[in-house]
């Protein structure tokens, strides 16, 4: 009990840490770096809270794609990055207030619903059970039955957010040659072949 | 010494008001106003997961899943626009972005 509370806080603190580091970084390739620590520290987070199938879609997902997608992204554009930090602390007044008010609303919810009297929230089992060996069968259970329509969606929606990104990002270049197989195919003797009469020591112009 | 879902959902809480700081600091940069909405949105599955896991359902962690979906789609859609602005106007800077004069 006391090694999980040690890697709770230890991987809490790293996730925040990162986080802070992620919004305030000069360097957005940096921040980008961060970013991928403080997922891995969440999917240790899920590790711990006993979801070891969303830990590692956690860590696939996001470190292997959308963070790897940032990088890329970042290290695409030819950005100005001291220009880019100017009047960073323009907005520090309005946005520490939000950020305070914000912190404080949540963290009385969170301290109110943990302090129900009725003891709903008590600490239930640390993975939920369904009469299956273990999380990711159980995910499986219930994602493949009960909410089959809903993944189907999913699907739907990463294939339009695929099509959407490549309609946006491609642009036809003007002057490139590329093969044409069907004009090669429809090609005929008549547009391929011209007959020339020549005649002696004159040449064809 | 007991981990309860209150310490879950304290770190889901600093993590998530870290997102909406970052949006606002950072008016010069869309990349990091989108990986301040990648934090916010992986607030909300930290706290999806501790729900799940404390009151013992797994449809918590079903929805986590779906949310982790709809953000890699965004995250992509997100991306491809901040890269035809910037084809388009060598800038990713919040404060230039007035096209449409909102």
């Amino acid at each position: 009990m006391i090694l999980s509370a040690i890697a709770f806080y230890a991987f809490a603190a790293v996730l925040i840490a990162c986080a802070a580091l992620v919004i305030s970084l000069r360097n957005p390739v940096h921040s980008v770096l961060f970013l991928i620590l403080g997922f891995f520290s969440a999917a240790g987070l899920f590790v711990l809270v006993g979801a070891e199938f969303l830990a590692m879609i956690l860590v696939i997902v996001y470190v292997g794609a959308v963070a790897v997608l940032f990088l890329f992204v970042v290290m695409m554009m030819d950005i100005n990055f001291v220009q880019m930090r100017q009047g960073f602390t323009d907005y520090l007044p309005v946005g520490a207030l939000v950020g305070i008010v914000l912190l404080a609303e949540l963290l009385l919810v969170v301290g109110v619903l943990v302090s129900a009297p009725d003891g709903a929230l008590a600490a239930g089992p640390a993975v939920p059970t369904l009469g299956t060996e273990n999380n990711t069968q159980a995910i499986g259970e219930v994602l493949y039955t009960r909410y089959l329509y809903l993944f189907q969606a999913a699907g739907m929606v990463l294939l339009v957010a695929m099509i959407g990104a490549i309609v946006l990002t491609h642009r036809a270049r003007p002057g490139v040659r590329r093969q044409r197989i069907a004009d090669q195919v429809g090609r005929t003797r008549a547009s391929g072949v011209e007959l020339k009469k020549v005649t002696p020591g004159g040449g064809i112009s | 010494m007991t981990i309860t879902l209150g310490h879950y959902l304290t770190v889901a809480a600093i993590l998530f008001t870290l997102g909406v700081l970052g949006i606002f600091l950072n008016r010069k940069n869309v990349i990091v106003i989108l990986m301040s909405i990648e934090l916010m949105l992986l607030a909300v599955n930290l706290n999806l997961v501790a729900f799940s896991a404390y009151l013992g359902d797994l449809v918590g962690q079903i929805f986590a899943m779906f949310v982790l979906t709809v953000a890699a789609a965004e995250a992509a859609i997100g991306l491809a626009i901040l890269v035809v602005y910037f084809r388009n106007r060598g800038t990713v800077a919040v404060a230039d972005i007035n096209i449409m004069k909102g």
